[in-house]
């Protein structure tokens, strides 16, 4: 027995090898180079991001093709989740919620789907309690350029062999290879949830409270998201309520449009944008829904953008994947028009 | 493991690490970065002659309290960095055991890891922008203070990357607010069985606790002898567990831990009674493996990751296995998260030993896969474990990462000699045919 045949013996009892048969059909859909231009869809949620060439009714002569779905092993005492891409965040969620666990993937629109979601990289606006999408995303097997299936990252919770491919992909809109299935890091839902709203100084609130999960300000109003243990979520309220929150419905409703900006500069924000309002920021992230004309990050540097170059043509040599869209046009902010034709 | 270095600098600036990479590459020599050296997979060993980069006397440190981030250069010390945010209230998650001589640098270059990443995540998590010398000696910034910053994910892909991408010159990380409450649990259990079961059911109880430490009855003895640290020298297994945040939380986690352990017929859960008496228990795990030179003068740790519910099993055959090779095994490792720790302990001057601890620990990495693990938790591949990369990952899979390395050091400056084993690049690859596709696809891509 040769070395290569001790590995693939090996690895075909360990279950490394590829057997799934839906994730070799996936493959076999997209196909070698030979087959030609192939961009995916999941729910068109998100479907403008960074595709200024991508007609948003369908992108012309290439291909469509659509990720597999449907939930593969929920193990909740490893707390992950083995998930087809082209399941949605909501089915997911339902899946998970009889056991009291939850992806942090969280206020995204209906339909839109596991592999949508990674893809554009974008996260809900729980970030500053949950953590950052890419966070979620422990292994990913992908279709390559060449129809290949390739893993990125691996199956426990904690791991760094290798490069860490999962992390290029997160965000890369499907330009480095076609996902297929994700084992997803899970987390308890929380006992207790509930908004709190009012006119206060957000960044007095942030210094004053202990993680909490989501915390938006127009300029003039805060809203406040508590979860946790019951004595928790009221420990926190009283601080809040002494700040002048009182308990309301949340969130609010999200203007059209997003930027990402320095979480500093909302701090620093003159007191004519503030009252000028129409924008939602997330505290201590630096999200901004809506309008935006206070200052925007440096674009990325000549060296950023070779690098793009050289591994997008190292991961797709013909440009077949996903044609038109640029994960350096991500940033540019959807405009109303945009949001509104979705 | 014995390096091979040609020149050694000390740069004290950024522009200082550029102008060593540039030399070197004038040279025809690669560039190998070093922090302090605590690293155990040999990732900062030089090999043929290269010009070693050592960012010990890169020590500036920028606390922005308003972002709630700090900026550091990569000779920072860990531990340094948190005792200086503490008077703020924060303090910096990873917490390697090694926290008070690693650097930030080796813990970007690692993904570093350490017990209270259960809760709060690895090194990446924590890690928001890089300055970055590439390996042409141009600077770039990856990553940004904005939270989505534009493109691919390159901060991502630099942490953990062991020095193949880049040497990193300053570092934003993010401030951790210390929790404002804290409970440290000692339980004790005669069956290492029930220890790890008990780990299993609090994990699916639905609580992540900060810290699950594991140590067996050997480690445990060693480290009693050595620091006093106050635990139950007859236990089989005890396990430290921490559970933080506010108040509330930590109450009903402290009961709901205790009554898990008890449920898994542990002879005593004891909660610290105050800081001085967390602090000792905390003070034996940590210093365990500087405890083993009691019992011989080298020992050799292990690092991987095996499915939470399969630890009892790994870790029964990996007694076994340093038995059949007459090893002393001591077990000391982030149970909450399954990452095994063995210790293969020995006396290198006995003939034939390096022999025997070599198998064996090739045995517990295979053992380790098997059950549906990995290579490595915390540690990384470096030289140690590139032999076995072939184990986890597909040549397919293999060569993809090397198309990553490949883009960003395409002359192969970087630590050209570490992590992906010799050919990982698989050239061919890009001009399949489809029938060719097919016949990778059904052999499962082991080409």
């Amino acid at each position: 027995m040769t070395a290569t045949d001790q590995s693939r013996a090996g690895a075909a009892q360990l279950g490394r090898v590829v057997r799934d048969p839906i994730l070799l059909a996936f493959a076999d859909e997209v196909g070698a180079a030979e087959a030609g231009p192939v961009a995916v869809e999941g729910g068109r949620t998100q479907w403008e991001v960074g595709a200024p060439d991508v007609p948003t009714a369908g992108p012309g002569d290439v291909r469509l093709v659509r990720a597999p779905s449907g939930v593969v092993a929920f193990e909740p005492a490893e707390m992950t989740v083995l998930v087809r891409v082209g399941t949605t965040v909501a089915e997911l969620d339902a899946e998970l919620r009889p056991s009291g666990q939850q992806v942090a993937l969280e206020g995204f629109e209906p339909g839109a789907t596991v592999g949508g979601v990674l893809s554009v990289g974008r996260s809900g606006i729980t970030r500053l309690g949950h953590g950052p999408v890419r966070d979620t995303l422990l292994q990913a097997r992908y279709v390559s350029a060449e129809g290949l299936l390739v893993t990125a990252g691996g199956p426990t919770v904690k791991n760094v062999t290798g490069f860490d491919l999962c992390r290029l992909l997160v965000g890369s809109l499907g330009t480095i290879g076609l996902l297929g299935d994700v084992l997803l890091r899970t987390r308890p839902r929380p006992q207790h949830s509930g908004w709190w709203c009012g006119e206060a100084d957000p960044f007095a609130l942030q210094d004053q409270l202990y993680r909490p999960t989501s915390l938006l300000w127009d300029g003039t109003r805060v809203w406040l998201r508590l979860d946790g243990y019951h004595a928790d979520v009221a420990d926190q309220a009283a601080v809040a309520e002494r700040h002048g929150l009182a308990a309301c419905e949340g969130p609010p409703v999200l203007p059209a449009g997003r930027c990402s900006v320095d979480p500093g500069a909302l701090r620093r924000l003159d007191a004519a944008r503030r009252e000028a309002g129409g924008f939602v920021a997330e505290i201590g992230v630096g999200i901004v829904h809506g309008r935006w004309d206070g200052p925007r990050p440096t674009p990325p540097d000549h060296q950023v953008r070779a690098l793009h170059r050289r591994i997008r043509r190292a991961f797709d040599p013909t440009g077949r994947l996903n044609p038109g869209r640029d994960p350096l046009a991500a940033s540019q902010p959807i405009t109303a028009g945009q949001e509104a034709s979705r | 493991m014995r390096g091979d270095a040609g020149v050694v600098c000390f740069p004290l600036t950024t522009e200082e690490v550029q102008h060593c990479v540039r030399i070197a590459g004038r040279h025809g020599r690669a560039v190998v970065p070093r922090g302090a050296g605590t690293g155990l997979a040999g990732g900062a060993v030089p090999k043929d002659a290269p010009v070693v980069v050592v960012t010990t006397k890169m020590q500036q440190v920028e606390v922005d309290r308003d972002r709630r981030l700090v900026w550091v250069q990569p000779g920072v010390i860990n531990l340094d960095l948190t005792k200086q945010l503490r008077p703020d209230g924060f303090h910096f998650a990873p917490d390697p055991s090694s926290q008070q001589s690693c650097s930030l640098g080796g813990n970007v270059a690692n993904n570093s890891g350490g017990p209270h990443c259960l809760a709060y995540g690895v090194t990446s998590a924590h890690v928001v922008a890089i300055e970055v010398v590439l390996g042409d000696g141009e600077l770039t910034m990856l990553g940004g203070l904005d939270p989505e910053p534009a493109g691919y994910d390159l901060r991502g892909v630099f942490v953990g990357s062991e020095g193949c991408v880049g040497i990193a010159t300053r570092i934003a990380v993010r401030l951790t607010p210390n929790p404002p409450a804290v409970a440290t649990l000692l339980a004790d259990f005669v069956e290492p069985a029930d220890a790890a079961a008990a780990v299993s059911a609090i994990i699916a109880a639905g609580v992540v606790p900060a810290a699950i430490e594991m140590m067996d009855q050997r480690i445990t003895q060693v480290v009693e002898a050595f620091v006093g640290a106050g635990y139950p020298t007859d236990a089989g297994a005890i396990l430290l567990v921490e559970v933080d945040g506010l108040p509330g939380g930590v109450a009903a986690e402290t009961a709901l831990v205790d009554e898990v352990c008890r449920a898994h017929r542990a002879r005593s859960v004891r909660v610290a009674a105050d800081d001085e008496e967390r602090m000792l228990l905390w003070k034996g795990r940590k210093t365990a493996f500087g405890a083993v030179a009691r019992v011989k003068p080298n020992y050799y740790l292990h690092d991987t990751v095996v499915p939470r519910t399969k630890l009892l099993d790994v870790l029964r055959q990996v007694y076994e296995i340093a038995d059949r090779h007459g090893i002393i095994v001591m077990n000391v490792f982030h149970a909450g998260d399954g990452n095994l720790h063995p210790l293969l302990v020995f006396d290198a001057r006995e003939p034939g030993v390096l022999d025997r601890v070599h198998d064996a620990g090739e045995e517990i990495v295979r053992a380790s896969l098997d059950a549906g693990g990995v290579l490595s938790g915390e540690h990384g591949i470096g030289l140690e474990k590139q032999p076995f990369m072939g184990w986890q990952f597909t040549t397919v899979d293999l060569d993809a990462q090397a198309r990553l390395r490949d883009a960003f050091d395409p002359d192969g400056r970087c630590n050209p000699a570490k992590v992906l084993p010799a050919g990982s690049r698989c050239g061919d690859l890009q001009h399949l045919d489809d029938s060719r596709r097919r016949q990778l696809l059904d052999d499962g891509a082991w080409v």
